[in-house]
């Protein structure tokens, strides 16, 4: 087995073992990285220096017999995630040139862990957009196809554990950007439920829906991952003082009867979704066989106000992108455009020049929908019908272990093709924008592939704090399935 | 809901955005296009339904209020575009 295709189980077994060192394996990925992402694009930042001191480090601490969850693993992050000394752009020119005098809770858990930062990665600009294509740095390509999208907003992450650039990623996930396009790069998304990760650190575009989480090669890697980020962080007043089970218990001693007596809801309004493509339906049917053959009992459910889950999300999630994005104002960091007559002047100027398109029109269908006269009819409303989009959840996960869903209606899409057109794009966010809107985990796993070869993933949704059920559910499906052709040749 | 150029203007200002006279019309289609959408939650009952506030389901989170070191000013304005000494500066304010 070559370096780049270890999982991130299969590097802490042979860092420990001593079979492998940390700077061997480091080296061997920051020289991958050079050979292709040059056609990926998944990195915004690498810092080889600082990656191999921290392989350095890592295997003195092995050899001293000192091996933490994840010492000498190179993982990358979204460079969305503070990192201190670290550039930090959030894939904007407003932050181009952002280095964080902190970490991010999360990144200072995975420090702590021992894991070597190999980069930061692409995104849509502050999180915004299900393609990458939004952001200011660069294209991100689907490295299963060059010519197509990684999907969004964690692009980057998802490209580098499918190109093979790391042993595994942190994406973040405000509507969908962990689960979408872990599921168009074939690879493992796991967005965890509100509360359940501290957002210390992550730079925020919608507060109450923003959630960081791993994007990994394997469930069990994502169950690693969560082992490490997971906890209550005085940092973050909304991080939930609640237990954090050890979730390796979830897939320990798995075998075909593991899943006996599950219940899993198959929302009979994601059926009637307009637009679903016949290769993701086909996909999803053979899912739901795995799962009755591994003895889960299958059953229609409904989610009555699914039709109204995009407009209500395209309403709450701006407003809170709107009022968060007021800080990047020139003052106090970031990009500031100089020459300008005043300070409302430069204000205007700075934001105009330091916002992308699809940023701006967020903060402009936020400010509009909080503005006098419309508060009511918008975000009020729109928080009205979240509190049915919660309740019918709540009433679903009374008689079913997890949900099972498509991740996304279609394959991933050429670069270009929806970017001039922002409502056809939200709705395809149809499937995964109900989990942070009603503040439940949800896990992309992939479970097949499209003719011409596109890696499509399923989703499965558990209720508030049940990661666990989802990375059984989610193990019993990656190992009945056993996909022959899990990474594609670069 | 319609959105006219006028209006795009209005909101940008109080975002404290300046859109390009070319790009208003275009942008005032794009916004009418996603309000017009979003116009279904019209059709949605409400009636008696508490808005969510957030998704943390949590009241008055506390912590004992225990003095730490400050970072202090360098670390502080490290990031600033301009600076003196230990204050950010920005174009005047008052004329």
């Amino acid at each position: 087995m070559q370096y780049h295709e270890l999982t991130i189980s299969d590097a802490i077994t042979q860092l420990s073992e001593k079979k492998i060192s940390s700077v061997e394996l480091t080296r061997a990925f920051l020289e991958r990285i050079e050979v292709h992402d040059g056609t990926i694009g998944a990195f915004i930042t690498v810092d080889k220096e600082m990656a191999m001191a921290q392989a350095e480090e890592a295997d003195q601490q092995i050899a001293a017999g000192n091996m933490s969850a994840l010492t000498g693993v190179p993982i990358s992050l979204k460079d969305i995630l503070c990192t201190k000394g670290m550039k930090t752009t959030c894939g904007s020119k407003i932050l181009g040139d952002f280095v964080p005098e902190y970490d991010g809770t999360v990144v200072q858990k995975l420090k702590d862990a021992g894991a070597v930062i190999i980069g930061k990665t692409n995104l849509d600009e502050f999180a915004m957009g299900s393609s990458t294509e939004n952001s200011s740095i660069k294209i991100t390509a689907n490295p299963w196809d060059f010519e197509r999208v990684p999907g969004g907003s964690s692009g980057g992450s998802a490209a580098s554990v499918a190109a093979q650039f790391c042993c595994g990623s942190l994406g973040t996930d405000t509507g969908g950007s962990i689960r979408q396009p872990a599921s168009h790069c074939g690879v493992v998304g796991l967005k965890p439920t509100y509360g359940r990760v501290s957002r210390f650190g992550l730079v925020s575009y919608a507060s109450s829906l923003d959630q960081a989480g791993p994007i990994t090669k394997t469930v069990e890697d994502a169950a690693i991952l969560m082992n490490v980020i997971c906890g209550n962080d005085e940092k973050d007043s909304t991080s939930a003082k609640v237990d954090v089970p050890d979730f390796m218990t979830a897939l320990s001693e798995f075998d075909k009867n593991s899943l006996k007596g599950m219940t899993a809801g198959i929302p009979k309004e994601y059926l009637s979704v307009e637009g679903i493509d016949p290769e993701v339906e086909k996909v999803f049917n053979e899912a739901k066989k795995v799962f009755e053959d591994l003895g889960v009992s299958i059953k229609e459910i409904s989610l009555p106000h699914t039709e109204y889950v995009v407009a209500a999300y395209y309403i709450i999630a701006p407003c809170e992108a709107s009022a968060n994005l007021a800080r990047f104002d020139g003052v106090k960091y970031g990009f500031r455009q100089s020459g300008t007559d005043d300070l409302i002047d430069m204000y205007k100027k700075t934001k105009s020049q330091g916002f992308g398109p699809e940023v701006q029109r967020r903060i402009l269908i936020g400010t509009y929908s909080l503005s006098a006269g419309y508060y009511d009819a918008y975000y009020g409303r729109a928080s009205q019908v979240r509190t049915l989009i919660m309740d019918d959840f709540s009433k679903a996960f009374e008689g079913c272990d997890f949900i099972l869903s498509p991740v996304t209606p279609s394959p991933a899409f050429k670069i270009g093709e929806n970017i001039d057109d922002p409502l056809t794009m939200y709705l395809t966010d149809i499937f995964t924008l109900s989990a942070n809107m009603a503040a439940i985990p949800g896990i992309s796993v992939p479970a097949g592939y499209s003719s011409n070869g596109l890696p499509i993933g399923i989703q499965m949704m558990a209720n508030r704090f049940d990661e666990f059920s989802l990375l059984r559910a989610g193990y019993g499906l990656e190992r009945t399935i056993n996909l022959e052709k899990r990474f594609p040749e670069l | 809901m319609k959105i006219s150029k006028d209006e795009v203007e209005k909101i940008a200002h109080l975002a404290r955005l300046e859109i390009d006279e070319a790009e208003k019309e275009k942008m005032a289609g794009q916004l009418s296009n996603i309000l017009q959408y979003i116009d279904k939650l019209e059709d949605a009952d409400v009636d008696g339904v508490k808005p969510s506030s957030g998704a943390a389901f949590m009241n008055n989170v506390l912590r004992p209020d225990i003095p730490k070191e400050s970072p202090g000013p360098d670390v502080t304005l490290a990031n600033a575009p301009e600076r003196d000494e230990d204050f950010y500066t920005v174009p005047r304010v008052v004329k």
